[in-house]
């Protein structure tokens, strides 16, 4: 991967930058497998199934069984990255992914692909909207929600180096690459203040940090100065900047997730019980009708204008 | 490395009759368990304790003082509530204090009604929902065969757990991989909770299943330890996956309970207990 500082412009897919990051971490530590089911393609792990033909399992199209062979596999010494479209992997497998990995501290690396709404025209069953809800309830298992590549790179490699179970959720859907000093740094539990403001706070994670930006660059040209934190390790969860963001009295979530239990949730679990302020969860409301991604995101109000106006109506502005 | 079985130089009648004796000392402990919890599975684990006893008394590759060896042969209770007998076997093979086995299922013990790996040495992942132990066996003997190393794999899984998908999960893909470290035993005492597994939905004919799922079939009384001990200890090669269809009676060795899918969860009063252990014994 290129350092930070060197990503300019143009959008990324960032299954692109964790296969790569896998085929890096594969090619310097054999105890690196992947696991998926039957999903080499849509995972693009063609590259890692070159390399390493012995070190990709395919168990076919097998979720409950793929997630507890990922977690036989870390028995055996193997580092595992468990790969499969995020609704599947946590939907299909959930009690394999809290009794298992969770609740049996697997080394075990779920790696759920093309989530959120990236399916767009598929439809509910092929959204993975609830994903974060379900796994961060369990506690012991970390949850990122990387936000473009680099941070992608970031999980892959801190997923790695840690013993423990660990899901990241990774999307498909073009993202920029956010601007960050050359010596950033990424560390699990710690949320990430890409721009600094104190008349309010926008909290966001994967692909909505990029619209989280644009939406404090519009703000800072009508004279409201928003921050912009991003949260992506939802577990565990960085209390203080929420509890600094609450103190700014306004803080706008968003999240390509469900409204339930996701981000919003989990700021609010915090901000309620210690500076309460007022606050507007942008998401998902439920099952989604027909259309793109991108119409859903605008239907649903996760644009950059949406969170903009919600501040706004935060601050009675 | 210390060889937990005692075999070497031994007939196969020494070496059953010493299994023996284990079993019946794993019977009488977690029969006092599920007595003094007022709680349990006695029907399930009188059933699985002579697969128990002939695993960890004669098959297996481990050391207590390091459960966590490389390269230790590898054992999943994927009937994760027999924990009466799998913590009488644990215990008596060294992975923890005896005494402890009196806190089973008490406020705060790490003796839970179903195994927790992280918590009990021995304990390779932690069971209860039924059909999580199959997948992670075949993982485990996957990276055996990635690694090319020769510890093995034992299951025991329930038979009414066999009517889980995702044991035939992973049955087809250990089948395709031809996972020969991999040995399950099926406890086939032919009750579930409820009632008989034929009169729920039934698994017969199961040999031939796991025959057209790629694994070797080997049908055995399962309470015959003479009989299990050469299909345990590697002197029997197989080059696909073994299945040994063990027909056990639920509550074995004890006349009240046997066949009896009431035992299933059955906690016998005072009197009972009495009998009951006399009957092992015997």
């Amino acid at each position: 991967m290129s350092s930070p500082a060197t990503q300019t412009s143009g959008l990324f897919d960032c299954r692109d930058a964790y296969v790569k990051t896998l085929e890096a971490l594969g090619a310097a530590d054999e105890r690196i497998v992947a696991v998926v089911n039957d999903s080499v393609g849509s995972s693009k792990l063609g590259g890692f199934r070159d390399k390493f033909p012995e070190r990709l399992i395919n168990v076919g199209i097998a979720e409950q069984n793929m997630v507890g062979v990922g977690a036989g596999l870390a028995n055996g010494g193997k580092v595992a990255f468990v790969s499969g479209a995020s609704c599947f992997l946590t939907g299909r497998s959930l009690e394999q992914v809290k009794a298992d990995v969770a609740y049996s501290q697997a080394n075990v690396k779920l790696c759920g692909i093309s989530s959120g709404v990236a399916y767009g025209e598929l439809g509910p069953t092929h959204h993975s909207i609830e994903d974060v809800a379900w796994l961060r309830t369990m506690g012991d298992i970390t949850v990122l929600v990387p936000a473009d590549p680099w941070e992608t790179e970031q999980c892959v490699r801190a997923a790695a180096e840690m013993d423990g179970p660990v899901f990241i959720r990774i999307s498909r859907m073009g993202v920029p690459a956010l601007p960050r000093p050359a010596d950033a740094a990424f560390t699990i539990g710690k949320a990430e203040i890409l721009r600094e403001g104190g008349d309010g706070a926008i909290l966001a994670n994967g692909t909505m940090v990029c619209r989280a930006l644009e939406a404090a660059e519009a703000l800072a040209a009508e004279g409201i100065s928003a921050r912009v934190v991003n949260m992506c390790s939802m577990s565990p969860i960085d209390e203080e900047a929420i509890l600094a963001a609450a103190q700014t009295g306004a803080i706008v979530t968003v999240e390509e997730h469900s409204v339930r239990g996701g981000l919003g949730s989990a700021v609010a679990e915090i901000v309620s019980q210690n500076t309460p302020c007022r606050m507007k969860i942008l998401g998902f409301a439920g099952f989604q009708p027909t259309g793109s991604a991108e119409f859903l995101m605008e239907y649903s109000g996760l644009t950059a204008a949406n969170i903009a106006a919600s501040l706004c109506g935060l601050l009675g502005r | 490395m210390p060889e937990s079985r005692p075999r070497s130089g031994q007939t196969l009648a020494e070496r059953a009759a010493f299994v023996r004796e284990q079993a019946r000392w794993i019977r009488k402990r977690a029969l006092r368990m599920v007595f003094d919890a007022r709680q349990g599975h006695p029907g399930g684990d009188l059933s699985a304790t002579d697969a128990l006893a002939a695993l960890y008394f004669d098959a297996m590759r481990y050391d207590p003082a390091d459960p966590r060896w490389v390269a230790r042969d590898r054992f999943i209770l994927s009937k994760g509530h027999a924990t009466g007998a799998l913590y009488s076997t644990l215990a008596l093979a060294g992975f923890f204090p005896q005494e402890e086995l009196t806190t089973y299922m008490q406020p705060l013990s790490r003796l839970n009604g179903h195994p927790n790996r992280n918590k009990i040495p021995g304990v390779e992942t932690n069971t209860g929902p039924l059909g999580h132990g199959m997948p992670v066996a075949v993982g485990i003997a996957i990276a055996a065969q990635i690694d090319k190393a020769d510890y093995r794999t034992f299951i025991i899984t329930g038979d009414g757990e066999l009517q889980e998908g995702s044991n035939w999960e992973a049955a087809m893909t250990a089948g395709h991989r031809k996972l020969s470290s991999l040995t399950l035993i099926v406890d086939r005492n032919r009750l579930q909770q409820g009632a008989g597994t034929e009169d729920t939905v039934g698994l017969d004919p199961l040999d031939d299943k796991f025959r057209a799922f790629g694994w070797d079939v080997v049908e055995v009384d399962g309470h015959d330890i003479e009989a299990l001990l050469p299909l345990l200890d590697g002197s029997t090669p197989h080059e696909r996956p073994l299945c040994i269809i063990a027909n056990t009676v639920k509550g074995k060795g004890i006349s009240f309970m046997e066949n009896k899918a009431s035992w299933h969860h059955g906690v016998p009063n005072a009197e009972q207990y009495e009998q009951a252990m006399k009957e092992l014994d015997a």
